[in-house]
Formats: structure tokens, C-alpha cells, sequence
């Protein structure tokens, strides 16, 4: 299938180009000159997504075109905007892109099926749990705004909760395709409720009650949301049973009723939801500024380079959406939207494609994170949900999230080159899972 | 499965919809309102750390430029710097990240960042050169006649102001006391604080523009409107009517008189009561000859009850009551300038302005144009009319009456010699014990049976004294300095 590669050669081009005039004119907006260190520039960029490319093309052949491009389309604005809100930033932003293409590279190498995974269930699901737990140990846990979720080895930090995410879902679609049969037959009548039988979904259930514990104690309300969406999907595309729909997202609302009641932290943000405007110097500066330099960005934006991004606080992070869209307007929003779009369109493609359970259920989940994570930091930045800190997947500044982000990415990338491959010499004989 | 896997690709584009939809909401319905919170200072600070133009004087005067700030680790690159201090504080107005900006750096913000769109336009052949696309300003204003206002005005309150009848250019703008605007542009956001305040609370308030933002009893100055009145309604000349020789006037249906300064008895026509300033007559003219309408609809074409359309913000509204038609007692008071009658500095000039370029006001600027970095003209002012009060026979009658009040009148310490020099003192009096009093005085200067190329407006606040006698001896000096530096400047003297 060279044709879809030659598709994503040409996509991976026009990024390159896209990226590097934004580069120009960020730089021509805030410095009014060309960047220096263009060349070496262009060269790092062209030389990492071509990397990246080349090593699909030989690793992965026949899977989807769309999902590299895209997300080297993210990670470029991402890095053109950080840039344009501290160099030194950036810098540290393209070391961890390189890194992170270096573990896309691994990842594909290593893992030539993804149902290798499968066996090692129950690893993950106890290495997943002892990530999260990591930043608690002393020495080498940090608290970090708040957040108790950073682990510290002498000059390199990161967040093991971005590791656990990924780690955890796989053991989630290891289990539940493993069990879906059981647990969508068995019942366990509680008066009048139909629950499935403790019994079949036992291992899963402990192991995402103590990782929303978990998240919760360490005060990391965007992943515990994350988490707990991610669980109840999964659980209901495995078993097609509506009814856990139903009694997950009722345990949310109690859960969320709870947390708002006993945590000032969380009624805290959701006072500053409800209405930022009571305290704008203080709880509700930053949704307020975020709010001002969206609007001051219209429909096409302030330009790259020319926006006041520096004065949101946590604006290469949390808040880097609202810097997009004041620099490139509505359109540059909705074009990042719409990338995120793509990527869940593609990734649920690879699900609906592929051949096995645990492949469905994994590529589902695995989109979902991506998808739904952005989802929150975006819903926390425009103010239709009370704001949650997790990274814009691919955007943010961050070197955890890039990282696992890219093995994430190439993971899917391996589910849908094994369903197509595949699907090549029969293509009509695959049974429907 | 694939069923479920496709419900939820619906949901999520749902999701995503909302979070569209909510995008939308924030940058173009709310956009305006979040542009305008007060809290939201978005634009100042943008502005605040781009490039922006010069501002200089007719004369090439630097008066505001940005420097690089000598702070490298502030968040701000640039500072905004005013070389001449307080001499052109009121004109050029202050560009301060805290308080905003003023004058001719507001009015101008977007020809100073090189934002509008003519000159985004223009800047697209830059793109790829290193170059500040901004605008730099020349203003009409000239540092030498300036300073000559402000030397001859003193430490005394008030304002000069001196302009081109013929193009509306304002040439002297000076209102004293006035401020420094580096005081306010500094970065060090304390001490900026602290002259804000100070400014704010200081005695004569600094940081208003006396010279077109207050307004003042103008006194006898204002009966160059009722005359200009009188000539347009056809129903005075210079030889009728001539009225009586009296000590005081009193309207119709009052008892108490308006009397003559220190009970002398004056009248006759049109030329000779302005020489002496006759209150009784010009009392009788706007209350009799003319009338209640005439007067109110007047006084409008000479710019009163209207806001001057000066290139520059904030400018206030002179006034003349309407409410003369039944009141012929503060009708005959207005006539005069007294009662409610308020008038800027600058409306003045514009009275004096209108006499001297043959009954037409131009629209008073103080920018004369504006270039790139590569010296070609973005944009220049255009003279235009604004009101058309006299028509050009009248303007000529008046203005020759006006030239009688300099030769042989209460302004003749106004006269330059070799010039034909016009004027009208008035003396707005405050109270009696002690007498204190504004001091006025109008006028215009020009070569020798031509139209003259300056007119002037002085007015020095708060004098001791309240004869009609002070505006001459006060005022008329300042404004024959001012005269002649304007006419030295245009290469005339």
C-alpha cells in the first residue's frame, strides 16, 4: 500500500511548509525579523517528521495515512506558539518531540502485534497503579501547583500519571475482551437495578477504583474525569449493555456531588466556573484573561507572535488553546478542533476496522484519551466545563504528555496496519466482531 | 461493537460541536463587550510593546519617541519618552500602560502603530525586511511660537491659543498649568502612580487641556459674535443704528440695568461702540435689534452649543442659553457674555479665526501629516470648512472694526507696527471685593490690507482688577508676542 504513504508524504509536507512559514511570521510579529536559526530549524523539523515517516513506511506500512500528519500539524502549532511565549520553552519543547519520535520509532519496533500486549494484562494493570502511586513515594514525589503528580530523578521530572493513562487502557481492553461475553450475560440483581456480576468484572473494577482514588487524593481532577469516562466507554462499547451507560454516568453525577461537597478545592473550581467575575484580580484571573485575549483575537486573530499570551497564567499548558486563538482567531480554533476531530475519526476508523476484540477495544480507547482529553482542557478554557488542568494532547508544553502522546500514536498506528494488512488478500472474508 | 464505536464518534463530534459553537460565542458575539471591560487591557499592552512612531512640530521639534527600555528584564521592550516636558504635555498627550493614553497619542494610536489599514496595505512589501512599519507625526504646532506663549504667560493660570485663519493649523497651543507626560509613561509602575494621583489633586488640574477642554466666561470678547450676528441679519451696519448715549440698559419688563464699566456713558454705531466695548449698546443690539431667535440660531453658526470637531479628544462644548426667548433681561446679559454664556479658549480663537479669513471657521487640527520610516506621506491633513457664520462683505466690515479697537481702542497694546493687527479685549469679572476678573483678549494679525494669516485667543485666569481696561493691560501683550512670533515664523516678520 505505497499509496497511502505517498498520501501521507505529500500531508507531511504541506506540515512541514505550514509550520515553518508560521515560524517566519511568528517571529516577524514579535521580533520583526526572520528568525536566526531558521535553517537549522527547518532541517530539526523536516528531519524528525521525515524520521518519523520513513520509519511507518518500512514498520507499518499499510496503515492509516491521516493520524501522522495531524498530529506533526498539532505539535508544529504547538511548538510556533510556545515559541513565540518563551524560547527557552521551545527548545525543551523540540528535545522532547525528538524524544518523543525516538519512542513512536521504539514503540513500532518492538511491538509487532498488538495482541503481544494481551498477555501482559495484569503487569500493566499493577505497573499502571505503581506510576500513579510513584509521585507519592518521598524524595522523589512533587507537588506542583497544587498537584501532587510529578516524580523527580535528579535533573529529569515527568508525570508517571501520563505513562498510567496509556498503560491502564491497554489492560482495560486485554480484560474486557477477554471477559465482555461474561459480563454483558451475567447478572446481579440489587432491587430492581440489573449490575453485572461482581465476579467477571472484579480485577477491572479494583483496578479503577483505586486509580480514581488515587487521582483524586492527588488532586488531579482532569485525569480522575478522564479516567472515569475512559472506563465506562470502554466497558459499554465492549458489552453493547446501554444499562452501565446509564449506571456509570450516574455514579459520575453522585461522584462529582460528592467532590463538590467535601473538597474545597473543587468547589473552588467551580465557583470560579459559575462566575469568574467575583474575584478578578484573583481565583478568576486566569479564565478571565483567557477569555479577554480570545475575544481581542476575533475571527482571523492578532497574528502569530503578536498576541498578549504572556500575561494568561500557565499559557504554554493549560491555557495554550486560548493563546491559539487569539494569535489565529476562530479560524485557528476551529482548525485545531477540527485536527482533533480527524484524529478521533481516524483512530475510531482503526476500531471499527480492525479484527479482534482486544484491537476494537484498544484503538477505542486510545482515541478516546486523545479525543476526550482535549476535550476537557478546551471545555476548562472556554468555559463550558469548570477548568480541569490536563495537557492539550500534541499542543501543550509538556514532555510526559508528548512523549506517551507518540507511543500512543504509534500503537494505533500498529492496530491499523495489521487490520489492513490483513484485510489485503481477502478482503471480504472478515467476520464482523 | 462497531455499532456502539460508531455512536460514539457521533458523541464526541457532538462534544466538539458545543465547544465550536461556545468558541464562536466568545470571539465575535461577546468579542465587543470583552474588548471593552475595563479590566481588559489587551490593546495598551499589545500597543504598549510594538513599535511606535515619532511625534515632532511643524518645526522639527522631536516631542515623543520609544526607546528601548533600559530594563531588560521587564516585561515591557520599549518606553515612551517626551524630550520637551511639559511644553507640549497637553498636545501630545501621554502613552502609559497604566493610565492609558491622551491627545494627539490616543487620537492618533492607530497611525502611531502603523495599524491602519492603508498602512497594513503598504507594509505587506515588508514583510521580509527587517523595518518598523509605524507612522510618524508631524504636528502643526511649532516650538517657537509655543515657547514664546508660555514664556509670556508665566506661572499665571490660563491659555494661549494661535492659529492659522486659513487652514485651521493650530500653531500655539499652550494652557497653563500644564504636566510632563514622561511622569506618566515611566514603567516604574509606583512613582507613575504617585504623579497620577498628585497630578490628579494638584491646584489648577494639570492634566486637563485648559485650552479646549474648559470653558470660561468669555465677557466682552463675545460681542464680536453679536456683531457678527448683527451685520448677517442685515438689521446692523457700520453707520446704523446708532445708539444712545448712556450710562446703562435696561430690557424690557426689568427694573435693574446693565450698566456701563464704572458708570461711563458710551454708545453710537457699530465701529465705535467696539472701540469702547459700549455694554449698553451691544446689550440693546442683542435684545432688540436682533432677538431672542436670531440670536440663539447665531450663535450657532459661530460654533456655540456645539462641540469644535478639533482632532483631538475631549474637546467642551461652548454655551449660550436658549432659554432667552421670554427673558429679555439675561438675553441682554448673554449679548454681552455674561449670564451663561461659557466659551473654551479655543472657540474664541475660532470667533477671531472666522473674522479674519472672510466669515468662514476652518475645522482646527493640530496634525499636519504622517509618514512611513521611509519618509513617504501615509496620510495629511486636509483643510476644511467648518462653519460659514459672516458672509465674506460683513467679514471684511467687521474685521476692519476690530483693526479700529487695536488703533484707536481699549487693545491697542496689541499693535505690531507694519502689520494690520484686529482685536476685542474682555474682562469676565469674578467678584468685586477685592475685583477679580478673567482677562481676554481675541484678535488676528496679517500683512497690510491683506487677510490676516494668525488669529489669537489669550485668556489669563483669576486677575486682580475688573475694569475693561485689564484685558488690555493684561492679555493684549501676551497675544502681540504670540502675533509676532506666528508671523516671524511664517516668514512675514
Amino acid at each position: 500500500m505505497t499509496r497511502r504513504r505517498n498520501t501521507e508524504l505529500g500531508l507531511m509536507l504541506l506540515v512541514v511548509i505550514i509550520t515553518a512559514s508560521a515560524y517566519v511570521l511568528a517571529s516577524l510579529g514579535s521580533e520583526s525579523r526572520i528568525p536566526a536559526n531558521i535553517v537549522p530549524f527547518l532541517v530539526l523539523v523536516l528531519g524528525l517528521l521525515l524520521g518519523a515517516h520513513v520509519a511507518v513506511r518500512r514498520l507499518a506500512p499499510d496503515s492509516d495515512p491521516i493520524l501522522l500528519p495531524t498530529v506533526a500539524l498539532l505539535n508544529g502549532i504547538g511548538y510556533v506558539v510556545i515559541a513565540g511565549l518563551d524560547q527557552k520553552l521551545a527548545a525543551a519543547q523540540a528535545t522532547w518531540t525528538a524524544v518523543g519520535i525516538v519512542a513512536f520509532v521504539v514503540t513500532l519496533v518492538v511491538v509487532k502485534r498488538p495482541r503481544s500486549l494481551e498477555r501482559y494484562r495484569y503487569t500493566f494493570a499493577l505497573g499502571g497503579i505503581l506510576l500513579l502511586l510513584l509521585p507519592m513515594f518521598p524524595v522523589i514525589g512533587r507537588t506542583v501547583n497544587g498537584s501532587r503528580i510529578w516524580v523527580a530523578f535528579g535533573p529529569i521530572s515527568f508525570q508517571p500519571g501520563e505513562i498510567a493513562k496509556v498503560v491502564l487502557a491497554i489492560f482495560f481492553a486485554a480484560y474486557l475482551a477477554d471477559q465482555r461475553e461474561l459480563i454483558a450475560t451475567s447478572v446481579w440483581k440489587v432491587g430492581p437495578f440489573r449490575l453485572p456480576d461482581p465476579k467477571y468484572l472484579g480485577p477491572v473494577l479494583v483496578a479503577w477504583a483505586v486509580t480514581l482514588l488515587v487521582m483524586v487524593y492527588q488532586k488531579d481532577l482532569g485525569s480522575s474525569l478522564l479516567f472515569f469516562a475512559l472506563f465506562i466507554v470502554m466497558l459499554w462499547v465492549a458489552t453493547q449493555r446501554t444499562s452501565f451507560l446509564v449506571i456509570g454516568f450516574s455514579l459520575f453525577g453522585a461522584g462529582a456531588y460528592f467532590a463538590w461537597r467535601s473538597f474545597t478545592h473543587v468547589q473552588t473550581r467551580v465557583n470560579i466556573w459559575l462566575d469568574p467575575w467575583v474575584n478578578p484580580a484573583g481565583d478568576g484571573y486566569q479564565i478571565i484573561q483567557s477569555l479577554f485575549a480570545m475575544a481581542f483575537g476575533g475571527l482571523t486573530g492578532t497574528g502569530l507572535g503578536l498576541g498578549g499570551g504572556v500575561r494568561i497564567p500557565a499559557s504554554e499548558n493549560d491555557f495554550i488553546f486560548a493563546v491559539i486563538a487569539e494569535e489565529l482567531g476562530l479560524a485557528g480554533g476551529a482548525l485545531v478542533l477540527m485536527a482533533y476531530l480527524l484524529m478521533v475519526g481516524s483512530g475510531l476508523r482503526i476500531a471499527t476496522r480492525a479484527d479482534h476484540a482486544f484491537d476494537k477495544l484498544l484503538a477505542t480507547g486510545l482515541t478516546l484519551l486523545l479525543g476526550l482529553q482535549a476535550f476537557i482542557i478546551v471545555a476548562g478554557v472556554l468555559r463550558v466545563l469548570p477548568l480541569t488542568g490536563v495537557t492539550l494532547p500534541f499542543v501543550s508544553y509538556g514532555g510526559s504528555s508528548l512523549v506517551v502522546n507518540y507511543v500512543l500514536l504509534a500503537l494505533l498506528l500498529r492496530i491499523s496496519d495489521q487490520s489492513e494488512r490483513a484485510r489485503k488478500p481477502l478482503p471480504m472474508t472478515t467476520v464482523a466482531v | 461493537m462497531n455499532r456502539n464505536i460508531r455512536i460514539l464518534g457521533a458523541v464526541i463530534i457532538g462534544l466538539y460541536l458545543v465547544l465550536f459553537v461556545k468558541l464562536n460565542w466568545i470571539q465575535v458575539v461577546q468579542k465587543h463587550s470583552l474588548d471593552t471591560n475595563p479590566l481588559n487591557t489587551a490593546q495598551v499592552r499589545r500597543d504598549y510593546n510594538r513599535p511606535r512612531g515619532t511625534i515632532s512640530t511643524a518645526d522639527g521639534v522631536l516631542l515623543a519617541q520609544s526607546v528601548a527600555n533600559p530594563d531588560r528584564n521587564s516585561e515591557f521592550a520599549r518606553l515612551r519618552v517626551y524630550p520637551e516636558g511639559d511644553l507640549f504635555g497637553q498636545v501630545t498627550g501621554y502613552f502609559s500602560f497604566t493610565f492609558g493614553s491622551a491627545a494627539v497619542e490616543r487620537q492618533y494610536n492607530d497611525e502611531l502603530a502603523g495599524t491602519t489599514f492603508q498602512q497594513q496595505v503598504n507594509g505587506f512589501s515588508d514583510l521580509f525586511v527587517a523595518r518598523e512599519n509605524v507612522g510618524n507625526i508631524t504636528l502643526t504646532v511649532r516650538k517657537d511660537v509655543q515657547q514664546v506663549a508660555r514664556d509670556n504667560l508665566g506661572d499665571r493660570a490660563g491659555s494661549v491659543v494661535a492659529l492659522d485663519p486659513r487652514t485651521g493649523e493650530l500653531l500655539a497651543f499652550w494652557s497653563s498649568p500644564s504636566y510632563d507626560p514622561n511622569e506618566i509613561s515611566t514603567l516604574d509602575s509606583t512613582a507613575a502612580n504617585e504623579n497620577w494621583k498628585r497630578l490628579n489633586s494638584a491646584p489648577g488640574n494639570p492634566l486637563r487641556s485648559h485650552q479646549f477642554q474648559d470653558r470660561y466666561f468669555p465677557g466682552s470678547t463675545f460681542k464680536v459674535v453679536t456683531a457678527g450676528i448683527g451685520l448677517q441679519s442685515g438689521r446692523v451696519t457700520d453707520v446704523d443704528p446708532s445708539y444712545p448715549f448712556t450710562t446703562g440698559y435696561t430690557a424690557k419688563n426689568t427694573s435693574l440695568p446693565i450698566k456701563n464699566f464704572g458708570g461711563e456713558v458710551c454708545g453710537g454705531t457699530l465701529p465705535e461702540i467696539l472701540k469702547t466695548s459700549c455694554n449698553s449698546a451691544f446689550a440693546e443690539m442683542g435684545a432688540e435689534t436682533i432677538g431672542a431667535d436670531d440670536m440663539v440660531s447665531g450663535v450657532a453658526g459661530w460654533g456655540f452649543n456645539a462641540t469644535p470637531p478639533i482632532d483631538l479628544p475631549g474637546a467642551a462644548r461652548s454655551v449660550f442659553p436658549t432659554d432667552v426667548g421670554n427673558n429679555a433681561a439675561k438675553l441682554a446679559q448673554s449679548s454681552i457674555g455674561q449670564n451663561d454664556v461659557q466659551a473654551s479658549p479655543l472657540q474664541m480663537a475660532l470667533v477671531a479665526a472666522g473674522v479674519a479669513n472672510g466669515g468662514t471657521i476652518m475645522k482646527p487640527h493640530v496634525l499636519a501629516e504622517v509618514r512611513d520610516n521611509q519618509g513617504s506621506v501615509v496620510k495629511s491633513y486636509t483643510p476644511t470648512p467648518w462653519l460659514h457664520p459672516l458672509s465674506s462683505a460683513f467679514a471684511d466690515e467687521l474685521r476692519r472694526d476690530m483693526i479700529g479697537v487695536v488703533t484707536g481702542g481699549t487693545a491697542t497694546a496689541m499693535a505690531i507696527p507694519g502689520f494690520d493687527v484686529g482685536g476685542k479685549t474682555g474682562t469676565a469679572q469674578l467678584g468685586t471685593t477685592p475685583p477679580r476678573s478673567h482677562t481676554w483678549i481675541i484678535g488676528f494679525a496679517g500683512p497690510p490690507g491683506q487677510a490676516p494669516t494668525v488669529a489669537v485667543a489669550v485668556v489669563v485666569l483669576d486677575q486682580s482688577g475688573a475694569s475693561e481696561a485689564t484685558g488690555g493691560v493684561v492679555a493684549a501683550p501676551i497675544a502681540k508676542a504670540v502675533l509676532t512670533a506666528a508671523l516671524k515664523a511664517q516668514g512675514l516678520a
